[in-house]
């Protein structure tokens, strides 16, 4: 059972010696267990290691350490495999990195340590992180704890199934177009995109340099403020990561909404929104405005263009950023004749088809003679929806919008369509070419199949405090993130 | 028909760093393979690079060495193409936005000042270095990610032999500017030469030829030779020449086509996301600033001017900075400069290579080379005794006066004493006086010789010359 509680609730039992670190984490496997076979949330897990740090967490607990210096003493957290742990396997779901071991912590893996964490389990994605379903992983797709038979979304796929099927307390995903926020409302947990430049991106496998960020998933709000507490700051070895102190996230979670401005821009919602997604967005307006905020109808004129300019820019950097996966230092090896047919080889086995899609559509648009007109133009596009987002947040606190134009939806039923997957992230796109902060909160259930639905919320630059007081303040409103999933559900039949 | 080259240089310098552009791994030479690396120079998955500032400031300071513009704002590129010896196949450079613009070398080129004009000058990372062997190859990363400035020049070149001064004269100024070792053992110093050929007094442009691969000055003199000759052989011939690239084989000496213009690569330059655009603020820019040196022609023409020394006395101080601070220290308050720079450029210099020792080892105080011109001028010591002083003073540290003092060297220029050793030699060498009376002059050189052993080398040999011949011209007292 204590794999049930949220981060905050489980590091109070801790801290009052009602359970163990290594009890917590015995019960996160019990569950893994039971319900990872069916829903393939992890890619691998070296239990016997996360083990030690269990005990070791004990020992610290015994010795009189506290949850004061180290928040997340104790608490069971696994990692999206593209987030670099020492000594466990690193396949960002390809199979081209399928033995790959990495030999550093990422920064933030290094911040969970320091905070007290047991680190386990290595969670299933898209394939580099490109996808929103998770189907793309090059080792199968996780699926939905809500239904089985649909997809749980993604990247972040494997990230958001465990938090919502209580496979450990909390987790962390990567954020670039959509990939914590999208997963997080298919599957009815709290996912939270931090501004670009809060959280280091050192040992985070880089897809889209300029739009990737590290999120949390989580099964409230309150362990999203803790978890961000953990995990965000400066950080040298990252020259992009931002020099702002961070503040206690939970310290201002109570101050309510009363006064609080909310932006609807009227550019997401039309043609293309479902009824019931709809219906569940306009019903938390009116819960905000119950609480106290006011809400108002804003413009983000530049809307429109964004999956074009996030489909030309993500698709660039990743065409660089894979060049490194040839199979001459590492990762596996098909042997050619010579070293462009080694190359060829390599890259052609170990890649999936959306990884190739958009490594030759990158290399597509930054070719001699199409640079201007694509990678350069779209440059332009970023800036003009930066200051849309920048001039709105002149007269409005946070932003509120759907966080997917549709519930989940059954695997395999966009895998054909490349397009109509990309437009699985019209909402949530603006959020990382902006740079801005966003966050994914449960506001809803479609009612046939009960699946749930996401609320999003977008802040200010380095405006987290205020979108997880928004969040908080709703949450303790509604009661959508304590449904838990129908499960365990038999192993459904091929 | 006569043919005249057109010449440009891309010279790649490594940085003379502490550690890599990108991570903290040792910038060093000469290590077992794949020792200084880390995951960041290995390009491993997740890793990030963060710009090493002593690697942007010595670019910067060589940009201000070489009389460039510095623009506001400078960035890094990605330049995308695979091959086994870069590990992230791409390699990061600074494409359209580079850390210096414009700029020129000048130098001293068959008897005139010739001025190279620089494109711009740039900073990139190196990468590692292939090896083969019987069935496998291999590549040492050591290198990967060192910082690599590249010093593009304009095509201001016109022959072989003013392309190699060019390259030793911006040689000298790195070393100078503490930018580079420029070690080419080490292969610190590598060239890309760009040459053409066009009809003599004609001034359109034949087709570029891209020589690759020259890792040393001689070499690109050599190249150059065989290629501008090569050129001009397949024109007179009626041939035609196109854009390409070729590698110098040093072995051979000749050059080989590469590839042509039409399989270039694309290397799809865009901005690296990775780093910040680099915008130098007026403070620190100020203090890269503080470490512009003068110039080596510069300080040639100094020494010759302010010191009136002869080119070559001017151009050792140049060649060995160090020993021309030293000679600058006491040939600032000198009334004879030339005579100082003789004793530093030969009798210091000497005796720091027999003992091996540096300047800093040094036990005399500068201002003794002073104090032993003067006592020279003045008459006071010979020259002969002046380099045993010398010598003295070197092993000691004493100063010339005490050691004059100590061994009474003194030279004596007192007459009444210098009249009694006149005399002891003329009476005790009757045969040499007849000689020189009877017009033998030489004679008088055996008799100064004789007074000078007499006085143990102390007397005054021109004081003695004069009392001699005086004496010599008297009647002969005896015959009196
Ligand atoms: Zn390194």
């Amino acid at each position: 059972m204590w794999n049930r509680l949220t981060l905050t609730e489980l590091a109070q039992r801790l801290a009052q010696r009602e359970t163990s670190a290594s009890e917590a984490l015995a019960a996160c496997w019990d569950r893994i267990q039971q319900v990872d076979p069916v829903l393939h949330a992890y890619l691998s897990c070296d239990i016997a290691e996360a083990r030690l740090q269990a005990e070791a967490a004990d020992r610290a607990l015994a010795s009189g350490a506290t949850h004061r210096e180290q928040p997340l003493l104790g608490v069971p957290i696994s990692l999206k495999d593209i987030i670099a742990v020492r000594e466990q396997p690193l396949t960002c779901g390809s199979k081209l990195l399928a033995n790959f071991v990495s030999p550093y912590d990422a920064a933030v893996t290094e911040k969970l340590r320091a905070a007290g964490a047991v680190l386990f389990g290595r969670l299933n994605l898209d394939e580099f992180a490109m996808g929103s379903s998770t189907e793309n992983s090059g080792f199968g797709p996780a699926r939905n704890p809500w239904d089985p038979s649909r997809i749980p979304g993604g990247s972040s796929g494997g990230s958001a199934v465990a938090v919502a099927a209580d496979e450990c307390a909390a987790a962390l995903g990567s954020d670039t177009g959509g990939s914590v926020r999208q997963p997080a409302a298919c599957c009815g947990v709290v996912g939270l995109k931090p501004t670009y430049g809060r959280v280091s991106r050192y040992g985070l496998v880089a897809y889209a340099s300029s739009l990737d960020q590290i999120g949390t998933l989580t099964k409230d709000v309150r362990d999203a403020a803790t978890l961000l507490g953990a995990i965000g700051g400066h950080d040298p070895r990252d020259s992009t990561s931002v020099p702002q102190p961070v503040p206690d996230y939970t310290a201002t979670l109570e101050q309510g909404v009363r006064g609080l401005k909310l932006g609807l821009p009227k550019e997401y919602f039309v043609g293309g929104l479902d009824p019931e997604v709809r219906a569940a967005v306009e019903a938390a307006v009116a819960q905000f405005q119950q609480l106290g905020a006011e809400t108002i109808e804003i413009s983000l004129p530049h809307t429109d263009y964004a999956i074009a300019a996030y489909y030309i820019i993500a698709p660039a950097e990743a065409s660089a950023n894979l060049a490194r996966f040839d199979g001459v230092r590492y990762g596996s090896r098909v042997a050619g004749a010579d070293l462009l047919e080694l190359y060829q080889r390599t890259r052609g086995a170990g890649f999936g088809p959306e990884v190739k899609r958009r490594i030759i559509l990158g290399t597509y648009v930054l070719s001699s003679g199409y640079y201007d007109a694509y990678y350069l133009r779209a440059q332009k596009v970023r800036t003009l929806i930066r200051q849309d987002f920048l001039e709105a947040f002149g007269t409005v606190d946070a932003i509120l919008t759907p966080t997917t134009p549709s519930a989940a939806f059954p695997l395999g039923e966009k895998s054909d369509d490349p397009l109509r997957m990309y437009l699985e992230d019209i909402y949530t796109v603006s959020c990382n070419l902006a740079g801005i902060c966003g966050l994914s909160l449960p506001c809803g259930f479609t009612r046939q199949p009960r699946l749930p639905i996401g609320l999003q919320l977008l802040g200010k630059p380095f405006g987290e405090a205020t979108l997880l007081r928004l969040a908080y303040a709703y949450e303790q409103a509604t009661s959508w993130h304590r449904e838990k999933p129908p499960l365990p559900h038999a192993p459904e039949r091929a | 028909m006569d043919y005249e080259p057109v010449i440009g240089l891309e010279t790649h310098v490594q940085l003379r760093t502490q550690s890599k552009m990108w991570c903290g791994c040792a910038n060093a030479f000469g290590a077992p393979p794949n020792t200084h690396v880390c995951p960041v120079c290995l390009g491993l998955p997740g890793v990030l690079p963060v710009a090493n500032d002593a690697a942007l400031r010595l670019t910067v300071l060589t940009g201000l060495l070489l009389r460039c513009e510095i623009p506001p704002r400078a960035k890094f590129d990605r330049k995308n193409y695979f091959y086994p010896d870069m590990p992230k196949n791409y390699q990061l450079t600074q494409y359209d936005q580079p850390s210096a613009m414009g700029g020129y070398v000048e130098f001293e080129f068959q008897g005139r000042i010739e001025r190279v004009r620089l494109t711009r000058i740039h900073l990139e990372e190196d990468v590692g270095k292939s090896f083969h062997f019987d069935r496998h190859s291999g590549v040492d990363f050591n290198r990967a990610g060192v910082p690599l400035l590249e010093i593009v020049s304009e095509p201001d070149l016109t022959s072989a032999e003013m392309a190699y001064a060019y390259l030793n004269a911006l040689k000298d100024i790195l070393i100078y500017g503490g930018v580079s070792d420029c070690d080419m053992e080490k292969g610190m110093v590598r060239c890309d030469v760009n040459v053409s050929v066009r009809p003599a007094g004609s001034r359109g442009l034949g087709a570029k030829i891209e020589l690759k691969n020259l890792n040393s000055f001689s070499g690109v003199r050599q190249a150059l030779e065989h290629e501008i000759s090569r050129q001009i052989k397949v024109l007179n011939r009626g041939g035609a020449l196109v854009q390409s690239t070729r590698r110098w084989d040093e072995v051979l000496g000749v050059t080989e086509e590469m590839r042509t213009k039409e399989d270039a690569h694309d290397y799809r330059y865009f901005p690296d996301p990775d780093l910040m655009p680099l915008e130098p603020t007026e403070a620190w820019l100020a203090e890269v600033r503080e470490g512009v040196v003068e110039l080596p022609l510069a300080r040639k023409q100094r020494f010759m001017h302010d010191y009136q020394l002869p080119a070559a006395d001017a151009q050792s101080f140049v060649d060995d900075p160090t020993l021309g601070d030293y000679f600058e220290r006491i040939a600032r308050g000198a009334a004879n400069a030339k005579a100082v720079a003789n004793w530093v450029i030969n009798d210091l210099r000497a005796r720091l290579a027999d003992s091996g020792w540096g300047l800093h080892d040094l036990k005399f105080e500068p201002r003794g080379i002073l104090e032993l011109v003067g006592l020279v001028e003045r008459g006071q010591l010979s020259h002969k005794l002046a380099q045993e002083v010398f010598a003295q003073m070197f092993r000691t540290g004493r100063s010339p006066a005490a050691i004059v003092k100590e061994r009474r060297l003194a030279q004596v220029s007192d007459t009444a004493a210098l009249e009694a050793f006149c005399d002891q030699a003329l009476a005790a060498h009757p045969g040499p006086v007849n000689d020189y009376r009877s017009g033998k002059t030489a004679a008088l050189n055996f008799l100064k010789g004789q007074v000078m052993k007499l006085s143990q080398g102390k007397a005054n040999p021109a004081l003695v010359g004069e009392i001699l011949e005086r004496k010599l011209r008297e009647p002969t007292p005896s015959s009196s």
